[in-house]
């Protein structure tokens, strides 16, 4: 893990909620922490270049742009694991996969402009693979969704 | 509904923004728009919540969150609603839904705790039992990433 100091903790705890929105972000954020605009824009390029930032951005809620999201799982035998995960990670609308420590081993997230367009291709991946029996578990409440981490 | 120009917002900032003095200024160039209408878009869509959050997306494994569960918990329907919030209170939460349990999955709330470690994580959904009085769970640790992107809208 490379190594950072405390001027990296404390530019890093300020930008990951509340990206400035206003024509000069970096000055701002430098004024917030007693800064200099060049120093902090130096610094979160080093940040980003060795990968502890993986981007700064928006990150929107799928519902509020007419999207639907659902959580999936799938109990997938060891051997299909590789064709599995090739078919299911060519959705765009996939966006995290994971294996975890469960027979429901194989876990993604899927958006989808509607929830038929889920169900189909959900379908359309069980004939793929011949795996069937994927868990589709839309969230229907909704009570914290936070990505904030102080380091 | 979103107007033509706010998805334009949109797609340039659900990338990555440069890392630059004017940020916005490159980005509305890409769309061939001013600074002052990207900037008003932005906030826009910021006020009314569209963009859930804006800001830096840390790799968890480099800033030392080394393990992440998920934890499955099967609440009784009846104390969902304040159960729900409850767990959303503990800070090693970063996420609590509920969702339908189905004939197979007899789960119906969800959280994702980070940690450093396993064992740490284990500790918490204790932690988290004993304040609930919720003792059927069980915790999914990730093992392999095998995707993980950012969904891009109206490209």
């Amino acid at each position: 893990m490379p190594q950072i100091d405390d001027i990296d903790k404390k530019i890093i705890n300020g930008i990951q909620a509340h990206f400035p929105i206003e024509p000069r972000p970096f000055r701002a954020i430098a004024r917030d922490l007693d800064l200099d605009e060049a120093q902090v824009i130096a610094r979160v390029k080093q940040l980003k270049e060795e990968g502890i930032i993986r981007r700064i951005g928006g990150n929107f809620s799928p519902d509020k742009l007419g999207f639907h999201s659902t959580l999936c799982a799938a109990s997938v035998p060891e051997d299909k694991i590789d064709l599995f995960t090739k078919t299911v990670n060519s959705y765009p609308g996939v966006t995290h996969n994971y294996t975890r420590s469960h027979t429901y081993n194989i876990w993604f997230t899927f958006i989808a402009q509607s929830v038929d367009i889920i169900k189909n291709n959900l379908e359309e991946i069980s004939k793929t693979t011949g795996v069937s029996g994927i868990l589709n578990l839309p969230a229907t409440d909704v009570f914290k969704i936070s990505a904030k981490f102080k380091v | 509904m979103l107007t033509e120009t706010e998805k334009k917002v949109i797609s340039a900032l659900q990338g990555n923004i440069p890392v630059c003095e004017r940020p916005y200024l490159e980005l509305a160039q890409g769309l061939g728009m001013s600074e002052e209408e990207f900037l008003k878009t932005a906030k826009g869509l910021d006020e009314r919540a569209i963009i859930r959050r804006f800001g830096a997306t840390l790799k968890h494994q480099k800033s030392g969150y080394t393990a992440n569960a998920m934890v499955a918990w099967s609440v009784d329907e009846a104390r969902v609603q304040e159960v729900g919030p409850t767990m959303a209170g503990f800070d090693e939460v970063s996420h609590c839904y509920r969702r339908n349990p189905t004939e197979t999955w007899p789960y119906n709330l969800y959280t994702m705790i980070h940690a450093f470690d396993e064992p740490a994580c284990h500790a918490i959904a204790e932690k988290i039992s004993k304040a609930v009085g919720v003792e059927a769970y069980i915790l999914l640790f990730s093992r392999k990433e095998l995707k993980k992107t950012s969904m891009r809208y109206f490209d």
